[in-house]
């Protein structure tokens, strides 16, 4: 058997209501050192963590929204959002933050890490995971 | 087969915990093997041993404590998430100047890589939480 | 690859039983635990999500919690297994993997 599984981590809790946004963010940063093959789902509340524009200074909790413009450079550069989600929600692709990778094999070409699928699309990725993380 | 465990909840306001030691002792008792169980987030405070419970409660950190060194299962707690929350080694205690420590027998300590770690090397790693 | 979803929340307070129906493939399991198992029951609001549900995916409870939220087995939606936590733990080996819908 290969070391390399698939490891999934779904977020489905809008940030700063509860902390469960920012630690799954921790554990998300740690697994880029176990070189696996790492994907990530945004679903349900959880498409408000990638939500442009958050703003915590009168809050007084971490904004930790910029963190997720690091993924790419730790190559994790998967990250599935549920259109369905979005919708119900009333945003679109453009409501969340731009998040990008540079593509090794295309001469380090930008690109979008994040992806729109339908559920029935989320729903076969989520199927072919070897371990979902949920948070 | 190989079992990981990741709790997410603390010992009492959520069922998690409870359920958890449930099916951990199922799984051991049908003969698997509990490599690991990760406590995160409010999880962390499973890991104290000054959880007094009223008696007629049960006491599901000394379940935990009882459960691991029966079957030789690593508790593990997570640091980040314990910094937070007040659960202390005597490391931690040292490292952070705290004047007192309360991690409870059977529990250590350590990194999120021992999370993803699980996730590697069992066969099923089962998630419990809110 | 079959996977086996753990549901814990109640139909009536939260969405966790509906996402997990939509986002579950067909021929996945679903085992509904603490607060989840009153999604189990007949003729609630939920029921009709549930049943139409059952004709992609099997459904389990977890009898422990059905007792101890006193929810009488006859009161269950008909093709709902319930299982012990042994079967609990079956259900995780039979599967490839777990996804505990939080």
């Amino acid at each position: 058997m290969s070391d390399t599984k698939k490891f999934l981590f779904v977020n489905r809790k809008a940030p700063y209501g509860t902390i469960y946004a920012w630690e799954s963010l921790e554990v998300i940063l740690i697994s880029a050192a176990f070189e696996q093959d790492v994907s990530l789902v945004f679903a349900d509340d959880g498409v408000f963590q990638i939500a442009k524009g958050q703003d915590t200074t009168e809050l007084g909790i971490k904004n930790f929204s910029p963190t997720y413009n690091a993924l790419g450079d730790y190559d994790i550069n998967k990250i599935y959002v549920e259109k369905e989600s979005l919708e119900a929600r009333g945003l679109t692709v453009d409501d969340l933050l731009k998040l990008t990778y540079e593509d090794e094999d295309d001469d380090w070409a930008e690109k979008d890490s994040i992806h729109v699928v339908s559920s029935a699309e989320l729903a076969e990725i989520m199927d072919q995971q070897d371990v979902v993380l949920s948070f | 087969m190989k079992f990981g465990i990741q709790i997410n909840e603390g010992p009492y306001t959520h069922e998690a915990s409870t359920t958890a030691l449930n099916f951990v002792s199922a799984a051991v008792e049908a003969g698997h093997e509990v490599f690991r169980v990760f406590f995160y987030h409010d999880g962390v405070n499973n890991g104290t041993r000054y959880t007094t419970p009223p008696q007629d409660d049960r006491n599901i950190v000394e379940a935990w404590s009882e459960l691991a060194e029966k079957h030789n299962i690593d508790l593990v707690v997570c640091v980040a998430a314990a910094q937070r929350r007040g659960i202390v080694d005597e490391g931690e205690q040292e490292r952070n100047g705290k004047d007192g420590n309360n991690i409870a027998p059977g529990f250590r300590i350590s990194g999120l890589g021992q999370l993803i770690e699980a996730g590697i090397q069992c066969d099923r790693l089962v998630v419990f939480g809110d | 690859m079959p996977m086996l979803h753990t549901v814990n929340k109640s139909p009536f307070e939260r969405g966790v039983l509906e996402s997990c129906i939509r986002l579950a493939t067909k021929g996945s399991a679903v085992i509904l635990i603490e607060d989840g198992v009153y999604g189990a029951t007949k003729a609630s609001t939920a029921s009709a999500m549930v049943e139409e549900a059952m004709k992609d995916l099997d459904f389990y409870v977890l009898s422990s919690d059905l007792k101890a939220r006193g929810v009488d087995e006859s009161r269950l939606i008909d093709g709902i297994t319930v299982v012990d936590y042994s079967g609990f733990v079956k259900l995780t080996v039979d599967n490839d993997k777990v996804q505990s819908w939080l």
